[in-house]
């Protein structure tokens, strides 16, 4: 499979159309997704008319990062007319009639759209069961879950069904399953894209990224998407990623810390090796390795299940039967919208939204809410602290490898701590990413994440990019047939 | 551990029709999720301002408040349930004649 700098310096050469790429992807597509139930919806009648059109654009001697370049998109994205389900049965007919702004960034630049991935209901979950569509398959073993919420997005690239895909990651969501998958999965961090247009979660912590073969992709990708948005308050002007600087990287001196935290009972032997392999390679590279501490990570999941479902609580109160989705008639207004929202949402998220509403409610408010906030606080100090010591920090994406479809799907707790590694970066709203550092017994992909400072995308980039230039773990694809 | 009562009443302000069963296990789940967060309370939180958002900004102003173009009526009524093509239609919420 090529990556997206591979096929863009093809179809540069005209050695290859964009027609010709985008009609393997759909091909390789309609064959396995029946089984993977990656995508939701394949649009390939519009992929081809944006083939075409990038096509033209070629030959008239355009070029742009993504110029002709097919890649798939999470559902949770507003694509103009294209269905848009959040992975949900409330927005099952919903069809969007404007596009959210990276997905019209990422359209003027020429990508081509393949289809929309599934995901986990509102991105509400660790393994995609969570989808009122079915879970999809993870692409390494089919009787394994791809991880979550970002799954469809994470098993698409690593099966070859897109190029690059676009994911969203709240607490974990782009991160765990590139990890569970065998991907690179970068985190932006908050604010550093857009959220406008896509369909909200939890709003202090949702951001855009992108699942890609390679980290040079996935700085491609946010240098596609980056940027202040007017029509998103929280979007800012970052210091741009600067692509061509990746080619250049030497880790000689760069302090690498490995926080103790990280490494707890009940974590997988295996991926333990594999991040401490991992890490192993970066000292090869020249990096100075140190131990640190972040004190605070075993509170990083009761904070976030109080604030992202507070936050959720209030972000889905939109969905009441009027506007859009699904609407179950009852015996008057409010009977209509409890009926709708009984039907049209899962169990997680009726069970998030319950949390939120508890936590929310008067009495309770400053007991559980104000309080996660607070300790919140003392989570983004912890690695304010760690960055005066280190400019980057390594640690496991998360516990174990792919678990077994329906393995954790009754105990929510247990799904929970599958994103124990992922939480505390989401709360404190800085930059991480998923790279591929090993396989267990079962020839299951292992990722090593790195972490930098919020904005700190770049020097992470340039670690995972100097990490991949040595090792392979990343170009190894599943079998398919 | 919650009660069904109170799984009805947060519900309620969730505006989710539940069914018996889901109220029992709602019941049981929120309340395993509660205990979880229980930790919470034996930190010390005194002082430390509550982060609500990572980013340093605050009270962002709209850049301009000149008219643009925005989505046509057809547009933001195509997918509702019910319109009459000029409005969303719903159920009357104040009784006839009142």
């Amino acid at each position: 499979m090529l990556t997206i700098h591979e096929t863009r310096e093809k179809l540069r050469r005209r050695e290859v159309s964009s027609v010709e790429i985008t009609q393997a992807y759909l091909d390789r597509s309609y064959r396995h997704n029946p089984r993977l139930n990656a995508y939701l919806t394949i649009t390939g009648e519009q992929a081809l008319a944006m083939a075409r059109a990038a096509d033209e654009r070629i030959a008239s001697g355009e070029d742009t990062p993504l110029l002709g370049v097919p890649i798939a998109i999470k559902d949770v994205f507003s694509t103009k007319d294209a269905r848009t389900t959040a992975g949900s049965k409330i927005l099952h007919n919903y069809t969007p009639k404007y596009d959210a702004t990276a997905i019209g960034k990422l359209r003027a630049l020429g990508a081509v759209f393949l289809g929309k991935l599934n995901c986990d209901e509102f991105a509400m979950g660790s393994s995609t069961e969570n989808s009122a569509y079915g879970v999809t398959k993870n692409p390494w073993d089919e009787a394994r879950v791809p991880g979550g919420s970002s799954g469809g997005s994470a098993a698409a690239v690593a099966a070859g069904l897109c190029c690059a895909a676009l994911g969203t990651d709240t607490g974990g969501s782009i991160r765990q399953p590139a990890s569970l998958c065998g991907v690179t999965g970068l985190k932006n961090s908050y604010g550093r894209i857009s959220r406008y247009g896509l369909i909200a979660f939890a709003s202090s912590l949702d951001t855009v990224g992108a699942l890609t073969q390679d980290a040079r992709d996935a700085a491609i990708m946010l240098a596609a998407m980056e940027g202040r948005d007017p029509r998103d308050s929280t979007s800012i002007d970052a210091q741009p990623v600067d692509v061509a600087a990746l080619d250049s990287v030497s880790l000689k001196g760069l302090r690498v810390g490995v926080p103790r935290e990280f490494f707890i009972d009940g974590m997988q032997p295996e991926t333990e090796q594999a991040v401490r392999a991992g890490i192993d390679v970066l000292k090869q590279l020249g990096a100075e390795v140190r131990e640190i501490q972040l004190p605070n990570t075993s509170l990083g999941l009761p904070v976030y299940y109080l604030i992202a479902p507070a936050e959720a609580s209030a972000n889905l109160a939109r969905f009441d039967g009027v506007k859009y989705g699904l609407r179950v008639q009852g015996d008057d207004l409010i009977d209509t919208t409890m009926k709708t929202r009984g039907e049209g949402f899962g169990s997680e998220v009726k069970r998030r939204i319950m949390l939120g509403t508890y936590a929310l409610s008067a009495g309770y408010y400053d007991a559980y809410y104000i309080r996660a906030q607070k300790v919140r606080t003392l989570i983004k100090r912890d690695f304010e602290r760690a960055f005066e010591q280190v400019d980057v920090i390594a640690a496991p994406v998360s516990p174990t490898t792919a678990f077994k479809i329906g393995e954790k799907s009754d105990d929510p707790l247990q799904m929970y701590l599958a994103d124990v590694f992922t939480l505390t970066v989401s709360l404190a709203g800085i930059a991480g990413i998923s790279v591929p550092c090993g396989f267990d017994a079962n020839r299951l992909p292992i990722g090593l994440q790195l972490i930098g400072p919020a904005f700190g995308e770049q020097r992470v980039l340039e670690t995972a990019c100097a990490f991949q230039q040595i090792t392979d773990y990343h170009l190894q694809r599943p079998l398919l047939d | 551990m919650l009660t069904v009562a109170e799984v009805e009443r947060i519900a309620q302000l969730g505006r989710l029709a539940l069914s018996d069963d889901e109220k029992a296990r709602y019941a049981r789940q929120l309340s395993a999720v509660l205990d979880y967060a229980a930790e919470l309370a034996n930190i010390e939180v005194e002082g430390i301002p509550p982060t609500a958002n990572v980013l340093a900004v605050h009270d962002v102003m709209r850049e301009s408040d000149a008219v643009a173009d925005s989505l046509d009526r057809r547009d933001v009524l195509a997918n509702a349930p019910s319109t009459d093509g000029e409005s969303f239609i719903v159920q009357a919420t104040l009784d006839n004649g009142e």
